[in-house]
């Protein structure tokens, strides 16, 4: 493969851009767009007339999207020949991370009154929201590791494997979308997301049977 | 001895006011008396209270109605605003996002318009919808709307008991049930042409839950016609039942003998049960029906308000599901 080489002239203006320190400010900046947006139209009432409904499925639109980001960084590094992608990936993590706090938090306030005993006995009566917690509590570990350090308490190993859980998380999150959408019969943006996701993944799979299969062919 | 300061008129409550449009209507009251019809326009002058009631909008053709009589016809919560009515709107049949059917109803042509009203009747009758409006005397009503989504909305309606027609019609004795079948015409609605019901949409009920004066064949809100995306040009309204248990845009009224089969039971028949009367013990397999949250009323961290059995029509519909199982019976 050509990985490695100075490779495809089409990447050699995009390179150097990636690898400015400006670019983590500037894609940093860019993350917080879609919380300054729902704040600048809740602010504005501008989010129709049932803002809270609005929040919550705004907030869970971008968990979604910032995790097919997030899955897209490795494939994108390697099929494109971008090796400095890898620089953004703990951050779109983080970020995902990030909107999925706030979309529980949304939920928890907006829905629930931040009342825990209501919200201990609404989660598990709901499979949906069972779905949607379970993937917030398996994303905990993988914030919390997410450091220099805990890579290196952890070693590379065993920190890619507690990491390969995001796997785990994206389906849920595709079931718990899936679920929700269910209501209305309106699989339309379903179907959207779980080809992304589908994608993502499936060349994930593809990639690692490649690779076994030719570390089992015989050397000649 | 001590006067008062002249501070001319006051009143505690402008709801104390006569309404200009009904002193302007006193002229007219003493002509008619005059001439010798009182009694109908005393019936004209009760009418004030209703025109009180609410503020038109001034969007579309005035209709005007009668405050009702109807127990349970006026709860005292507040309207939502006529903006929040008709821009929050379940209507699939103009697209499944509640903002869809404000922005793409207007396709849909309300006149000329019939209803067919056939089956197990003595009299069917095709009815344009001018003589339909007409067949009773029109009442406004303020009900709460409950949606099985979980938000609520209380909404000024204009029209009368489906009773009126039913006694018209004559049911035959094997007439069970009503059916309501919505128009479905892909020309004027855009949802059609997508899978997620099956076309045409219908709702049911039984025939005695169809004859309490509770159940409203509406034509109106807010002091005019209905708007398009809230189901122009006539609508049932079952305050009782989840939203979507009252047909919007009606074409045909049929009464059978066999329970109908309706929309939300072909596609979620574990989800959405014939009946579905509002019922906080009686969750949705996904979500809780214990609380609601009222459409513009309660702020953002406002805790939801509880649901209440039957929205709150206990006293008026109870006695028609006495013993049975509300939740086999979802």
């Amino acid at each position: 493969m050509t990985r490695g080489a100075p490779t495809a002239p089409r990447c050699e203006p995009i390179r150097p851009l990636l690898l400015r320190p400006a670019a983590k400010v500037a894609l940093f900046a860019a993350c917080l767009l879609p919380l300054a947006w729902l704040f600048y139209r809740a602010a504005t009432s501008a989010l129709g007339p049932n803002p809270a409904e609005a929040l919550i499925r705004g907030s869970g639109d971008w968990v979604l999207r910032m995790l097919c980001l997030t899955l897209a960084v490795t494939p994108l590094r390697q099929l494109g020949g971008w090796p400095a992608l890898a620089r953004f990936r703990r951050m779109l993590g983080l970020f995902t991370f990030f909107y999925l706090v706030l979309h529980f938090l949304a939920y928890a306030w907006l829905d629930m009154g931040l009342d825990a005993h209501a919200i201990a006995n609404d989660i598990p009566k709901r499979p949906f929201a069972l779905v949607g917690f379970t993937a917030l509590v398996l994303m905990l570990p993988l914030a919390a590791t997410s450091f220099n350090r805990a890579i290196k308490a952890l070693g590379a190993t065993r920190w890619q494997a507690l990491h390969r859980m995001v796997y785990a998380i994206a389906l849920l999150g595709m079931l718990h979308f899936f679920w929700m959408r269910s209501a209305k019969h309106n699989f339309a943006e379903v179907e959207l997301y779980a080809a992304i996701v589908a994608l993502l993944l499936g060349w994930r799979v593809a990639k690692a049977w490649i690779t076994r299969r030719s570390a089992a062919l015989p050397p000649t | 001895m001590h006067f008062r300061p002249d501070r001319g008129f006051t009143h505690r409550n402008a709801s104390e006011i006569t309404p200009r449009e009904a002193y302007e209507r006193r002229r007219d009251l003493l002509k008619l008396i005059g001439s010798g019809v009182a009694g109908a326009a005393l019936a004209g002058w009760a009418r004030r209270d209703a025109l009180a009631q609410t503020a038109r909008p001034g969007k579309l053709a005035p209709l005007a109605a009668a405050r009702s009589n109807v127990p349970g016809a006026f709860v005292l919560d507040k309207p939502n605003s006529y903006a929040d009515i008709t821009s929050y709107n379940n209507f699939y049949e103009f697209g499944t996002d509640k903002a869809d059917p404000a922005r793409t109803a207007h396709t849909l042509k309300t006149r000329p318009w019939t209803v067919s009203v056939e089956g197990e009747v003595k009299k069917p009758k095709v009815y344009d919808i001018d003589e339909l409006l007409r067949l009773a005397a029109l009442e406004e009503r303020v009900y709460r709307l409950r949606c099985v989504e979980g938000w609520s909305m209380v909404v000024p309606w204009i029209g009368y008991s489906l009773s009126e027609l039913i006694r018209r019609v004559e049911p035959t004795g094997n007439a069970k049930f009503v059916e309501f079948v919505s128009l479905a015409d892909a020309k004027q609605m855009p949802g059609v042409a997508s899978r997620v019901l099956d076309w045409p949409y219908v709702e049911g009920l039984r025939i005695d839950e169809a004859s309490i004066p509770l159940a409203l064949l509406a034509f109106g809100l807010y002091g005019e016609v209905l708007p398009n995306q809230s189901g122009a040009p006539v609508r049932m309204v079952l305050p009782w039942k989840y939203g979507f248990k009252s047909a919007k845009s009606i074409v045909r009224i049929r009464f059978v003998e066999r329970q109908p089969l309706t929309s939300w039971e072909k596609a979620g028949p574990s989800e959405y049960g014939f009946y579905s009367n509002v019922n906080p013990d009686v969750d949705h397999p996904r979500w809780s029906q214990a609380t609601e949250r009222r459409i513009g009323e309660d702020g953002l961290f406002a805790k939801k308000r509880p649901t209440l059995m039957f929205n709150g029509y206990e006293a008026q519909v109870g006695q028609l599901y006495a013993g049975m199982d509300l939740k086999k019976f979802y």
